[in-house]
């Protein structure tokens, strides 16, 4: 039998608390006597009279002062640790109810209620999004900006405090990402699989990840980048972050990095970690050749559709061709019934877009075989449409713009400007295409067809009376698993006479061989 | 740690739209949505500095070091003084206040009553009139309790004459002074300035102050946290509820003050007047608090808050890390009941040093404990729990040594963080009572009411790191 004490400095408990705490003690294993006592005059020579106590200690009556009796010094020594334990331990808030409770109002205080959060998404006013990005990396959390408005002042020393903390900032403005199967933002119900993607476009993330799971692959993550990582003042932090995260992951075989052509050092930083990787990286900026970037482990692609495709080839150990830019005969086979529907003076595509990259690609597409396209996010400068809310020939339009989404939802989810521009557009006699994309996933309309088919009823009523009829060319972003299921979006669309294809590519291909009837 | 992450659950804390909090538990994550609104009133630079400060690893450590010194604190009454003798560099002259510093003009109705009231205590003026116009002259100094180690209730006046309350820290040596209680109805604390009240404050120095002082020898001193700690028990927070510190004070007085040898009927007079005012103990719980604070104060970088007071017109802090700077705003209105015959239209706004209860971690921090107190703004005993509850959320620890038994004997939260205080926006709760806006008038009411975050707001953009 030994006997060891301990004193709790600065702790107080009143001798009734004291007294059951005491036969607590007595109930541990090993232990025969137990007692713990403010450490008083009195309450000292008590103990020492127990015999608990060899001599008496100078009294501190604001200590707290545990002695045991014990088998041995290490059940002593580990009775009086969970003793300690039990007293500093914060108890369970029983027999409080009907306590208000005040929410979490800062990441710090949310750490109270959930201490193993490992993630911050931020979409709080730009202003304010760097201070509370800034907060969440201090304390230890990957973060993911969907905020906007961020300047890159501001965004460049987050992302080099977060490049050597080995943490993630995703964003400002990330509209998308997936991370753990589990998709943040706007962003699509996607199979998990083997392949990771690095994107610094959000729509751009969201059509090669639903691809992907359409053409039977999957993904490990997608990591959003922002679309400001790739240019030169910020040098690609987050995309080589992201290359270096998903070389060193064991589940990812295939990477797949998606962005606009960045500036040539950047550019060469990326192609640089690619090479390094030694995994197979398909990379798609898009508008570039991808000659230029074929070789080794490289594989450049020229669309969204090719990115993904080229992925699930390599992800299922199959070899990738070229591509070929030519519409598929599953397509080919509409062009000539669609043309037969189409009156002389019906001429133009008109590409009413919600998302920005989809609108870009298209423009890209489309000017390769019709030449001038008119948008307001314009491949080259004397393309640029005058007035933005008159189309003019063929064009082709962002409406999530920062010009159309001053005080109004964006256009993904609020579907009126859209709708009342598609009725626009039937009213024109050159209008022979409307060629739309339609983003599923979650942050997207909870029922797009529901929303798009009344304005296409009402073009198509429009134009009858002039005896016309519109073709209606478009894609769905989507997949089986998203809250809206793509399956049931696309047959309610097609009823209502879209034509759809499987990828915003070909359906921009399509809507080209349609006026194109030289 | 990026891999890392990939290994993990997803656990997401969203700051902004809750649809995406609700997406991610839709798809089988984890999300907490934040009730979030910009820090700082939307001041984006008081936002960035408080950003930079959040888990820095030098603010971390001063905010250890200055809460180690805090609890590590032993306060002990030593004795009773005269101020002028007692308290460091008190000039002859000089009449402290309670709160931030403020000029005579400034001064609201109750203080400046109890500045001629302590005028004519000192007989440096015949009348209420040449009092007044000696308080215009200029020639008397008038300064903040705080700037000498001392505080005071509601107006907080302490002239050179006065007896004081002296407090030792044990552990780094450090010294607090308060003026004594004067108990309720027509009082100088409350403007208040007629001769009954200059009789008893000049009966407070010749008799109370050294009979007290005596009776605190005979007992070598009186350790005051395990009054405090005791009373938590007893249902008071020992700021606006102070009848069973009172209590105990009494218990160890009365036995000392009869081997003091003083008259009978001092000790008579004494013990009836202590026994009579329910609040007895306040000054000597608020000097504790002071005597405890101030040596967590002066630490390099630290945020925790080391005062909290008003006087009447402005409220102010101060923060260990910043020095001897106050960090100002107007003074709030106490929100609370009333006295008969009293409304909201008689307040004066917030008054006085007793804030200092809250700064330490007991007064409204510690509401749950005392319910009773709640009953002032029509709440309940789950109300008072609240109260406790949400200052958690901005404290630096807890105090073992007081803790709370509504609330399952938790500890009380302890050490205002002023970076927690701008991230959430929660501001420090304080008990308190109403002083009429005249002077003279007294107390008319007592209440709740919330200290401001712009004070905290100044105070996280001036540190430097």
């Amino acid at each position: 039998m030994t006997t060891s004490q301990r004193m709790i400095k600065n702790l107080y408990r009143d001798s009734v608390a004291l007294m059951q705490f005491s036969e607590k003690l007595r109930a541990l294993e090993g232990i025969k006597q137990a007692s713990a006592v403010m450490a008083t005059e009195n309450n000292i020579s008590l103990l020492v009279e127990a015999g608990l106590l060899a001599a008496a200690v100078p009294p501190s009556p604001n200590d707290l002062l545990i002695v045991v009796e014990a088998s041995d010094e290490t059940t002593a020594g580990s009775a009086l640790d969970s003793a300690e334990a039990m007293l500093k331990a914060k108890s369970a808030d029983s027999g409080e109810g009907g306590v208000r409770r005040v929410p979490p109002r800062s990441i710090e205080m949310g750490l109270e209620s959930m201490p193993s959060a490992n993630f911050v998404l931020i979409s709080s006013p730009g202003e304010y999004a760097a201070a509370e990005a800034r907060k969440a990396l201090q304390l230890g959390l990957h973060v993911m900006m969907f905020s906007d408005n961020v300047s890159m002042e501001e965004e460049i020393p987050l992302k080099q405090y977060a490049r050597e903390h080995d943490l993630l900032v995703m964003g400002p403005d990330c509209g998308t990402a997936i991370i753990n199967g589990i998709p943040l933002g706007f962003a699509n119900v996607v199979r998990r699989g083997n392949i990771g993607v690095v994107a610094a476009s959000g729509t751009g993330l969201q059509q090669v990840t639903s691809l992907i799971d359409r053409f039977g692959g999957g993904i490990t993550q997608a990591i959003g980048t922002g679309g400001h990582d790739l240019k030169s003042e910020v040098g690609g932090i987050t995309m080589l972050q992201g290359i270096e995260a998903l070389t060193k992951d064991k589940a990812t075989k295939v990477i797949l990095l998606v962005s606009k052509p960045p500036s040539s050092d950047v550019m060469n930083k990326v192609l640089d970690k690619a090479r390094q990787s030694k995994k197979p990286v398909v990379v798609e900026f898009i508008g570039a050749d991808p000659a230029g970037i074929t070789g080794g482990n490289i594989f450049g692609v020229k669309t969204l559709e090719d990115a993904a495709f080229a992925s699930v080839l390599i992800s299922k150990g199959k070899t990738v061709k070229k591509f070929s830019s030519i519409l598929p005969a599953k397509y080919r086979s509409l062009v000539k019934p669609a043309q037969k529907r189409l009156k002389k003076g019906q001429k133009y595509i008109r590409g009413l877009f919600s998302g920005g990259t989809f609108c870009y690609e298209t423009v890209l597409l489309l000017s390769e075989s019709l030449g001038k396209v008119y948008s307001n996010t314009p491949i080259k400068k004397e393309e640029k449409i005058p007035n933005v809310w008159e189309s003019l020939e063929h064009t082709v339009i962002d409406l999530g713009d920062d010009l159309f989404t001053q005080g109004r939802p964006h256009p993904m989810i609020d579907f009126r400007l859209r709708n009342e521009r598609i009725v626009q557009e039937a009213k024109d006699p050159a209008t022979a295409v409307i060629l739309l994309d339609i983003v599923l996933g979650f942050g997207s309309n909870m029922d797009p067809a529901g929303e798009l088919i009344p304005a296409i009823q009402q073009a198509q009523k429009i134009a009858s009376k002039a005896k016309r009829n519109i073709v209606f060319v478009g894609s769905v972003c989507g997949t089986e698993s998203d809250p809206q299921n793509l399956s049931l979006q696309e047959s309610r669309l097609q009823e209502a006479g879209v034509i759809l294809t499987e990828s915003n590519a070909q359906a921009a291909r399509l809507a080209a061989a349609i006026v194109d009837r030289s | 740690m990026v891999n890392t992450l990939f290994e993990q659950d997803l656990q997401v804390i969203n700051v902004g739209l809750s649809s995406f909090a609700e997406s991610i538990q839709q798809t089988g994550g984890k999300s907490l949505q934040l009730d979030w609104r910009p820090p700082a009133a939307g001041n984006r630079e008081t936002g960035m500095s408080l950003a930079l400060l959040v888990n820095n690893e030098r603010v971390e450590a001063a905010n250890r070091m200055a809460f180690e010194r805090f609890m590590s604190a032993q306060p002990v009454l030593t004795g009773v003084g005269k101020a002028v003798e007692t308290i460091p560099g008190l000039g002859e002259r000089t009449l402290l206040h309670a709160g931030p510093p403020i000029e005579w003009g400034r001064m609201c109705g109750p203080m400046q009553g109890a500045m001629i009231g302590a005028i004519l205590f000192e007989n440096w003026a015949q009348d209420q009139n040449s009092a007044r116009r000696l308080a215009e002259s200029g020639e008397i100094k008038f300064s903040p309790c705080h700037h000498y180690g001392a505080v005071g209730p509601m107006s907080g006046v302490i002239s050179p004459s006065m007896p004081v309350w002296v407090v030792k820290n044990q552990d780094r040596g450090n010294f607090s002074f308060s003026n004594m209680n004067e108990g309720l109805g027509k009082v100088l604390r409350f403007g208040a300035n007629d001769a009954s009240v200059i009789e008893r404050l000049k009966w407070m120095a010749s008799t109370l102050g050294p009979v007290m002082n005596a009776a605190i020898s005979q007992l070598g001193g009186i350790e005051l946290r395990p009054i405090i700690a005791q009373a938590l028990h007893m249902g008071d927070e020992c700021h606006n509820r102070n009848a069973a510190a009172s209590s105990l004070l009494f218990k160890r007085i009365a036995p000392a003050l009869l081997r003091t040898g003083a008259l009978q009927t001092e000790m008579a007079k004494v013990l009836e007047f202590i026994a009579g005012n329910d609040h007895f103990f306040l000054n000597i719980s608020m000097a504790s608090c002071k005597a405890m604070l101030d040596a967590a104060h002066g630490v390099e970088y630290s945020t925790l808050v080391t005062a909290m007071a008003r006087n009447g017109v402005e409220f102010g802090i101060r923060m260990s890390g910043t020095g001897d700077r106050w960090f100002t705003a107007p003074a709030p209105m106490v929100d609370g009941l009333f006295f008969p015959g009293y409304s909201q239209a008689d307040a004066a706004p917030d008054l006085g040093d007793s804030a200092i209860t809250e700064t330490a971690g007991i007064g409204g921090f510690a509401m749950g404990a005392a319910p009773a107190i709640v009953q002032f703004v029509g709440g309940t005993p789950q109300d008072a729990i609240a109260y406790t509850r949400e200052m958690y959320h901005i404290t630096l620890g807890v105090n073992g040594g007081f803790t709370l038994p509504p609330l399952n004997f938790d500890s009380a939260p302890t050490g205002i963080d002023a970076r927690k205080v701008v991230d959430t926006g929660i501001a420090p709760v304080i008990n308190t009572g109403i002083a009429h806006k005249d002077a003279g008038v007294g107390q008319v009411g007592a209440g709740i009411t919330r200290a401001p975050l712009e004070c905290f707001d100044q105070a996280i953009r001036i540190l430097q790191l």
